[in-house]
C-alpha cells in the first residue's frame, strides 16, 4: 500500500481506533516507508503539544444567565399550536395575493377572426351613423322613385302593394 | 445509580427542571471550550453555548432518543458556530497566524532569549501558536480536529455531528493534522532538526 492509501488509516492507527487489519497494513507500511515514519512521531508530537493547551472556565455568571433567558423567554400560549408558523402563514398569503393579481390580469379569449368581423362591422355602423341621422335623408324617400323601372319592379313582386314607390311620399 | 444523559433529557421533557441543572453543569465547560476553539473569543463561545442549552430547553417537549445525547447537543453547537463564522459575526474568528497581533496579543513568534526565562511567558505563547494555529484550518477541519483531538469522540459519533462518512472524517482529519503539523512544525518536529541559533526569533 502507498504512502496515499495508507494516510486515512495512518490518524485511526495512531489513535487506537484502527481495526486490527488497519494496524496490520499500517505498520507493515511504516517498517518500509521513513518518510511516513517520521510524519507518524511528529503527529504523536503534535497531539502531545496540543495536549498542553488548557481549556477555559466558564464564566460564573453563565448559569445565571441561561435561567434568566429561560425566564424572559415567551411562554407557548394554550391555543398556540393552531396558529400557523410565521413563514407558513407568510408563504399562504404571498400565494393568496399572488393568485389575485394573475387572476385580475387574465386576458379575455382573443379570437383574431372574431375581432377583424366586430371591427368591419363596427366601422360600418360608424359610417352609416352620418346618413342615420340626417334628417333630410330620412324625410325624402322620393329620391327612390328615381330609380331605373326595372328595379320598382322587382321590388313590387317581393313588397306588398301598400309599400309600393311614391305611395309613402306623404310620409 | 447515576441516570443516562438521555434518561435525564426525558426527564427533562417530562418536566423535571433539576435534570436540566443537571446536564447543563455536565456539558456547560465541555461545550464552551468547544466554542471556544471554534470562535476563538470566550465571551463569543458563551454567548454560543447559552443559545445552545436555550434551544435544547426550547426543544425538550420535542426530543426524542434517536441519538446519543451528546451528539445532539454537539450538532447543534457545531451548526451555530459554523452559521456564525461563516455569517463572520465574530470578528475575532477572521485571524490568521500570519496577522499582525493586537497591542494585549503576543505575536505568534518563538520566545526570545529573555522571554524564555520566563516559563509562564513560554506557556503562554506556545498556547497562543497551537490555538492560532487550529483556527487557521477550515470550519470543518477545526470542528473535526476539536473533537477528535479535545473531546475523545470516536468517528461514527463526529461523523453524525458533522454530517460525513467515517471515510470522509478520516481524510478530512488527516487533511487537518498535516496543516497542523506543517503549520507547528516549529514545535512538533525533532528537537536536533531545530536551528542552533537560539536567541533568533522564528516567526511563521
Amino acid at each position: 500500500m502507498n504512502c496515499e492509501k495508507i494516510s486515512n488509516a495512518l490518524i485511526a492507527y495512531l489513535d487506537g481506533r484502527a481495526s486490527s487489519d488497519e494496524r496490520f497494513v499500517v505498520e507493515a507500511h511504516l517498517k518500509l516507508c521513513a518518510a511516513c515514519q517520521e510524519r507518524a512521531e511528529e503527529f504523536r508530537r503534535l497531539w502531545n503539544v496540543m495536549a498542553e493547551v488548557p481549556g477555559v472556565e466558564p464564566s460564573p455568571a453563565f448559569d445565571a444567565r441561561l435561567r434568566q433567558r429561560i425566564a424572559d423567554a415567551p411562554k407557548p400560549k394554550f391555543w398556540g399550536w393552531t396558529a400557523p408558523a410565521p413563514r407558513f402563514a407568510l408563504a399562504v398569503a404571498l400565494l393568496v395575493a399572488l393568485s389575485v393579481w394573475v387572476g385580475g390580469r387574465q386576458p379575455r379569449s382573443v379570437n383574431p377572426q372574431n375581432t377583424a368581423a366586430n371591427s368591419e362591422e363596427q366601422f360600418r355602423m360608424i359610417k352609416d351613423l352620418g346618413v342615420l341621422e340626417n334628417y333630410d335623408v330620412l324625410s325624402n324617400f322620393d329620391a327612390l322613385s328615381d330609380l331605373p323601372a326595372s328595379e320598382p319592379a322587382q321590388d313590387q313582386q317581393q313588397k306588398p302593394p301598400s309599400d309600393a314607390p311614391g305611395s309613402g311620399s306623404g310620409a | 445509580m447515576a441516570r443516562s444523559d438521555v434518561q435525564l433529557m426525558l426527564d427533562v421533557k417530562a418536566g423535571d427542571e433539576l435534570s436540566f441543572e443537571l446536564l447543563l453543569h455536565k456539558y456547560r465547560k465541555p461545550l464552551v471550550n468547544f466554542l471556544c476553539r471554534m470562535v476563538r473569543d470566550q465571551a463569543a463561545a458563551e454567548d454560543l453555548a447559552q443559545e445552545v442549552f436555550f434551544r435544547v430547553y426550547r426543544a425538550r417537549k420535542e426530543y426524542s432518543p434517536s441519538a446519543k445525547f451528546t451528539t445532539w447537543l454537539f450538532r447543534i453547537a457545531t451548526n451555530l458556530a459554523l452559521n456564525a463564522i461563516r455569517d463572520g459575526r465574530y470578528r475575532q474568528m477572521q485571524i490568521s497566524i500570519d496577522a499582525p497581533a493586537a497591542e494585549d496579543e503576543p505575536a505568534f513568534q518563538l520566545p526570545s532569549r529573555e522571554a524564555r526565562a520566563d516559563d509562564r511567558l513560554i506557556e503562554r505563547e506556545r498556547n497562543q501558536m497551537i490555538r492560532g494555529a487550529i483556527l487557521t484550518l477550515p470550519e470543518k477541519q477545526r470542528a473535526a480536529v476539536v473533537l477528535h483531538k479535545y473531546h475523545d469522540m470516536d468517528y461514527a459519533e463526529i461523523g453524525k455531528i458533522l454530517g460525513c462518512s467515517e471515510s470522509a472524517l478520516k481524510s478530512l482529519l488527516f487533511r487537518a493534522y498535516e496543516t497542523l503539523r506543517v503549520q507547528l512544525a516549529l514545535l512538533v518536529a525533532r528537537p536536533a532538526a531545530q536551528p542552533a541559533g537560539e536567541g533568533k526569533q522564528h516567526e511563521l
